[in-house]
């Protein structure tokens, strides 16, 4: 699955600019608690969060994120896009819930990360 | 004044010299911690994991040491009115020290069980205080050392070998 395939699926805006939407997208975690997400996150995974402060950036630093995707129509401040923006993350938001995006993307075979 | 300790069983005979000897770090950086200051927070972990990953460290070890650091880091903006985390750099080993200026844990044994915390609203609201975060460190740890007397102050220290 690329990120094209998740933004697609998800209806997701994509809140980075010059993405590369072909990037692929090997596994997805989903949560909105840091140190669940830090513990988790052992291979470059897809973030999915509601969590929309810069916190979320800081632990892109620490661990490999492919992407985030923001759900429940979560809106980052620019503050947050452009230090994105400054690492090459990419950003995606989305109106969906977490779990129905999660569902989503799970039964079109994207596999949750290994623990 | 409470003490705890957790050393991996293979490095307690090198921890206990490590600490004999008090070596000279090959590279010693410091950063300053602010209190619920979450925009800079975790910044001083991002550094110490730049500057491994140029070292050639495994990444691995990168992701545990950043992972370790950060909630370190995190628990002091967190939880105590500031501080400061100094990070030493040896051959084989990173030694980060978090000193911080207060208040103190009250108990330490319960606030390393995992799923206990004491994080206000604030903290919470920004995705922290799931109370894992001692436990985390523990987990991704060769050493750790938490010395800490409430109405004093907390310093927590660890070790992560890189092979």
């Amino acid at each position: 699955m690329t990120l094209r395939d998740v933004a697609k699926l998800l209806e997701a805006e994509i809140l980075t600019s010059e993405t590369d939407l072909d990037r692929p997208v090997p596994c997805a975690f989903a949560s909105d608690l840091i140190s669940d997400i830090l513990m988790c996150t052992k291979e470059p995974t897809l973030l999915l969060t509601g969590l929309a402060n810069t916190q979320v950036i800081r632990l892109s630093d620490m661990i490999d994120i492919t992407a985030i995707v923001f759900v429940r129509g979560k809106q980052p401040s620019q503050e947050l896009v452009e230090m994105a923006v400054e690492r090459g993350l990419p950003l995606l938001r989305t109106k969906l819930t977490m779990y129905r995006s999660s569902g989503l993307l799970y039964s079109s075979g994207l596999r949750s990360c290994a623990i | 004044m409470a003490e705890y300790w957790n050393i991996a069983p293979e490095r307690k005979e090198f921890v206990e010299s490590f600490f004999k000897d008090c070596p000279e770090p090959e590279v010693s950086l410091e950063f300053i911690i602010t209190e619920k200051d979450f925009n800079t927070a975790g910044k001083g972990s991002a550094e110490i994991k730049n500057l491994l990953k140029r070292l050639g460290i495994d990444s691995e070890i990168l992701r545990r040491v950043a992972v370790a650091s950060y909630e370190a880091e995190i628990n002091v903006a967190a939880h105590s009115v500031g501080g400061r985390m100094t990070s030493n750099v040896y051959d084989e080993l990173i030694h980060i020290r978090f000193e911080d200026n207060g208040p103190g844990i009250a108990d330490i044994a319960q606030a390393m069980t995992p799923g206990f915390s004491t994080a206000d609203d604030l903290v919470r609201e920004m995705g922290f205080g799931a109370g894992l975060g001692l436990s985390n460190i523990e987990k991704n740890s060769d050493m750790l050392h938490i010395v800490s007397e409430r109405g004093k102050n907390t310093v927590l220290e660890l070790m992560i070998f890189f092979g």
